[in-house]
């Protein structure tokens, strides 16, 4: 559920962050593929966010910001680094040429595929193209609050969507052949 | 526009960023197109068990309070605690007081608030141009109210109902702007209006005691935000409708 611009600015913190724990748990977890390095990063996630929150903007988004913050908490851990070292997306150059979903879809799959094969291929994407597909599809936030969430421009944020379906596709036609 | 072009506006369509006028033709292409609709379905399908698949992880309970602990507002001072009983007394001894003032005239203004409220679903009902955003998809039209209300909901899932999403639009009510969602069932139309609950002045609203024109309206408040159904179906429409409505927000 999104948070209203009103009730942020009358809400205390609490009120705003407590709601978003689960689905923010579910991400974290997703980022880091471990339950107590989950819970670290939530836990971190909301000490530096209630710090934060009274240097915090009103009127923006407060669910695109509490998100960024524990994205940036993961990206600067350990089980992050790793992560963001270990591949190379080479977008920027092509967010403005974005491919056109003409070729043979990743829906085709899905009388063959099952939750938990789609499963197993979210959590070996890499973690750029896992944590967008989790913002759209899970999280259902808009290219505007991914853009914010991510601290990248909109076109990079289609491309890299665009991108982290078709990987995802493959991923599952992979294991089907397995 | 050929079809391989159609698809390539797919993605931002089913991600509900396709601007208005793009996804008017789209759906209008869709309506008369077999083999992208097919493709349309499967995306949606895809896009479910994408979502479904995604929702893997739950926090355990141990964690949860700890959290909440960890963020909960700093307690008050001795002081504080000492006095806010008798203050809390004293308040309520007040608040009983208007309460019982204000009774009536809160429910007469409850009342009024549903005429008006039949009064637009009269005005969508009779009108050439019902919707503003024209879609069968929830997916588009939960978007298009982004900004346009200060506030956010869930379109419930109909599959599997026999309610048809028609669009919505921005209604207003007590000054403020909320939203209007139209739904088929049969040969009746459905208009839900979503408001929040606090700029409607908290009048008593019990829709049961309303009964004007023989239309249906069912009322309930959650997070904030107060829900009116109304209708000239019948009432276990209404219901069913409204147990889809409660169980997506």
């Amino acid at each position: 559920m999104f948070v209203s611009e009103e009730r942020f600015i009358s809400g205390s913190f609490e009120e705003l962050a407590m709601p978003l724990f689960d689905r923010l748990y579910n991400f974290a977890h997703w980022l880091t593929q471990n339950r107590e390095e989950a819970e670290d990063l939530v836990q971190e996630t909301y000490a530096k966010a209630l710090k934060g929150f009274r240097s915090y903007r009103q009127g923006t988004n407060f669910r695109a910001w509490i998100y960024q913050i524990l994205r940036n908490t993961f990206l600067t851990s350990r089980a992050g680094l790793k992560s963001a070292s270990s591949i190379s997306l080479d977008e920027d150059s092509e967010s403005q040429n974005l491919p056109v979903s003409s070729d043979t879809p990743e829906t085709l799959l899905l009388q063959r595929s099952d939750q938990q094969l789609v499963q197993q291929a979210l959590g070996e994407l890499a973690v750029p193209y896992r944590e967008v597909l989790l913002l759209c599809e899970f999280e259902e936030m808009s290219y505007q609050e991914m853009s914010a969430t991510l601290a990248v421009p909109i076109g990079t944020v289609m491309s890299r969507l665009s991108r982290a379906r078709r990987a995802l596709r493959d991923a599952v036609q992979e294991m089907q052949k397995r | 526009m050929a079809c391989e072009s159609w698809k390539g506006k797919f993605d931002a369509y089913f991600d509900g960023e396709l601007s208005a006028a793009d996804a008017r033709a789209l759906n209008e292409h869709l309506s008369q197109c077999a083999s992208c609709s097919a493709e349309g379905l499967r995306r949606v399908q895809w896009k479910r068990t994408v979502q479904a698949a995604a929702h893997k992880f739950t926090p355990d309970a141990a964690f949860r309070a700890r959290i909440q602990k960890q963020i909960a507002a700093p307690a008050r001072s001795s002081w504080t605690r000492r006095w806010i009983p008798a203050f809390a007394a004293a308040a309520a001894v007040v608040i009983v007081c208007i309460v019982i003032v204000n009774f009536q005239q809160g429910r007469s203004s409850g009342q009024q608030l549903l005429g008006e409220l039949t009064d637009q679903y009269v005005a969508t009902l009779a009108s050439g141009n019902p919707v503003d955003v024209i879609s069968t998809d929830r997916h588009t039209v939960k978007p298009w109210f982004e900004g346009k209300i200060p506030f956010s909901f869930n379109v419930p899932e109909l599959q599997g109902s026999p309610f048809v999403l028609v669009g919505g639009k921005v209604s207003y009510l007590r000054q403020s702007s909320g939203a209007e969602l139209i739904f088929r069932v049969r040969q009746h139309q459905i208009s839900v209006f979503i408001f929040q609950e606090e700029k409607l002045g908290h009048v008593a609203v019990k829709a049961n005691e309303y009964s004007a024109l023989s239309f249906q309206v069912e009322t309930w408040q959650k997070n904030g935000l107060r829900f009116f159904v109304v209708s000239d179906a019948g009432s276990h429409d209404l219901d069913q409708l409204s147990e889809l409505l409660k169980a997506a927000n």
